[in-house]
């Protein structure tokens, strides 16, 4: 078997066994109902810290408006459902056919602000999609979306401006107040079936030549071009793929809470994203799952100190960083580990 | 004359953007690093502000000095713990430190204020200036625009013709080849900080007195618009930073004023995008050409 085959492997393995020990532990009511209410916001910030790894991992493309495409595909979907919340009636299929609908919507979107990305680099690109994410969230909030028999209606000031028939209208997207209620046909099967799926594109696609292509383009611009690996190409790709996932991401979060609105797609959802994404190691799809687990947990662990466990989370955050960067505390690391995998090689060898 | 008080509103606000982006502009261009915490460093000299007036009861002169005092010593001392140890790492984890930072105060600021807004006073002596019937400067209109143009003219020059100013162009220019030169890097990247955050202060005080109310996230909104005026203007420019404020205040405030003030953030970051596309590098930015 090849080696990148059993890395993979071992990254759905640790998902499973995850999945299935929460299931057991939430059926004996060991986690409790608030832990259990977490179940689905871990899964989507793992589905949003995978696909952000591949811009900023595999891409190599720092991103700060993920939250952006994650709302994209929260809202759509979120209308879709809405809408056909009479006609169709297993919650099952009105959600998958709402994740394709977020995720392609997210998508195209990514497609349009991946041809700025071409030009731009570094923190000029950071600026762009911060600004994007910014942009999206201000629209939702200010657009008013209805429904009639005559089709849709649009305003920005206020919702009777849209002039919707009595009989026949509703309100999709009451402005600042968003949409509600939206279905709640999330649950944590759905979103770990989609964890598999995004690991299993994700994985694969990095493990291709197209790829090997995108990292290319990371390690060496100027070297990949000259042996004619084209660019745009695989920029645009590694961004669009990343931000299908993310709208879907955002589906799962619509689909979970009733109150669907723009608040939660701020930029610091986006950089918090980046946080997982950079403490579990770039590039690392495995370290990006781990990471989002532990520190999504962390600050509800840190419960018990209630009001300042924002605060020792950010020391944590602070600390941990620090300490990565230190080059004694590293070699201080590498000696311990070194010395226990070399006992244990021992221990091997003797048996 | 509405357009013209829109327009001199908008100046105002565009000098506070621009003393704000100049600390992100000189520290990025310095230390090469996005200072997410720059915006909570107002957020800091706000509070300072209003507790030493408030509680203490002193002249809002010396409020002003304390909040200068009390955001240099902060500035300082968070590069020293936090970003002097992460001198060699990469860019994203230098980042991230600076998320956490930005976390630790705005936390910190929750824990000891609480989470509702506080009502600022200002700390602006200067009255209106009734130029006629229909229009009408506040007088923080007019102490924001004077007092941030001098102090541009200020950083302007000592940029230019103190020897600590020639030490961080030189730093900013080539950081081996300035220490070879004989410049202490660790002391000027050191000193930059100290002038980015007494900034931020001068920008809180003004910042506070136009919006005259003060809570843990004062700061993150105009940072966040400054640090795009920052890039907006092109990073590491001064000049740059100066304009690109300028410009972000007037757009926001004009587009707030005729076409909608919900959208109006969703305006001027289309700006800034279209900015961008047309010249990559902002406004002023330096093109670099690529060698193979």
């Amino acid at each position: 078997m090849k080696a990148a085959t059993k890395h993979n492997l071992v990254t759905y393995a640790i998902v499973i066994a995850l999945f299935a020990a929460a299931q057991l532990a939430s059926a004996t009511g060991v986690l409790g109902s608030h832990l259990s209410g977490l179940l689905v916001p871990i899964s989507y910030y793992i589905i949003l810290a995978v696909s952000l790894n591949l811009t900023v991992g595999i891409l190599g493309e720092l991103s700060l408006g993920h939250a952006g495409f994650m709302c994209v595909g929260a809202y759509f979907s979120a209308m879709f459902s809405v809408i056909t919340r009479d006609v169709i009636t297993t919650p099952l299929l009105r959600l998958c056919l709402a994740m394709l609908i977020g995720g392609l919507v997210a998508a195209v979107f990514g497609v349009l602000i991946g041809i700025p990305v071409l030009r731009l680099r570094g923190d000029y690109l950071a600026i762009v999609t911060l600004a994007f994410g910014e942009i999206i969230k201000n629209l939702f909030n200010a657009i008013y979306v209805g429904i009639d028999k005559n089709g849709l209606h649009f305003s920005m000031k206020n919702a009777m401006s849209m002039n919707l028939d009595k009989a026949t209208g509703k309100t999709l997207i009451n402005g600042a107040l968003g949409i509600s209620p939206v279905p709640r046909d999330s649950t944590f099967t759905i979103c770990f079936v989609v964890i598999l799926i995004t690991l299993f594109v994700v994985m694969n696609l990095t493990d291709s030549r197209a790829g090997r292509a995108i990292m290319s383009v990371r390690d060496n611009r100027i070297a990949a071009e000259t042996i004619g690996v084209s660019i745009t190409k695989y920029k645009l790709m590694a961004f669009t793929v990343s931000a299908f996932f993310a709208g879907i991401a955002g589906v799962l979060y619509a689909h979970n809470i009733s109150m669907l609105n723009t608040k939660i797609f701020n930029y610091n959802t986006s950089i918090m994203i980046l946080v997982y994404v950079v403490l579990g190691g770039l590039g690392s799809i495995r370290g990006s799952i781990i990471a989002t687990l532990l520190l999504y947990l962390l600050p509800e662990l840190l419960r018990s100190f209630n009001d300042y466990r924002m605060l020792f989370y950010a020391i944590i955050l602070i600390l941990a960083m620090l300490l990565n960067n230190n080059e004694k505390f590293k070699s201080l690391v590498s000696s311990v580990t070194g010395r226990l995998l070399h006992r244990k090689g021992k221990e091997a060898a003797e048996n | 004359m509405s357009f013209i008080s829109y327009l001199v509103n908008g100046v105002s606000l565009g000098g506070i953007y621009a003393l704000i982006a100049l600390g992100y502009t000189m520290v990025y261009g310095i230390a090469k690093m996005l200072n997410f915490a720059h915006g909570d460093v107002i957020m800091v000299g706000g509070f300072t502000v209003f507790m030493t007036m408030s509680l203490g009861g002193v002249s809002p002169a010396v409020a002003v000095l304390a909040a200068i005092i009390v955001c240099t010593l902060l500035g300082v001392t968070i590069e020293k713990v936090a970003y002097k140890p992460l001198r060699n790492a990469t860019p994203l984890a230098v980042l991230i430190t600076a998320i956490g930072v930005s976390y630790l105060l705005q936390n910190l600021a929750l824990l000891i204020f609480g989470s509702n807004s506080r009502t600022f006073k200002s700390v602006v002596p200067v009255k209106a200036w009734k130029v006629n019937d229909t229009l009408t400067i506040s007088g923080e209109a007019i102490t924001t625009i004077v007092v941030s143009l001098v102090i541009m003219l200020a950083l302007t020059l000592f940029i230019n013709k103190t020897k600590i100013g020639s030490a961080m162009l030189a730093v900013s220019e080539d950081r081996g080849a300035a220490q070879l030169m004989g410049i202490n890097v660790n002391r000027t990247i050191s000193i930059t900080f100290a002038i980015g955050s007494a900034l931020a202060a001068v920008a809180s005080v003004l910042l506070c007195s136009s919006y005259p109310q003060i809570n843990a996230y004062t700061g993150a909104m105009p940072g966040i618009k400054a640090f795009t005026a920052a890039v907006f203007g092109g990073i590491g420019s001064i000049p740059g930073a100066m304009v690109g404020g300028i410009l972000m205040g007037i757009i926001e405030n004009l587009s707030r004023a005729y076409i909608s003030s919900q959208i109006a953030d969703a305006i001027v970051f289309s700006v800034l995008i279209i900015i961008l596309l047309i010249k990559p590098t902002g406004i002023m930015g330096k093109k670099y050409n690529e060698k193979v």
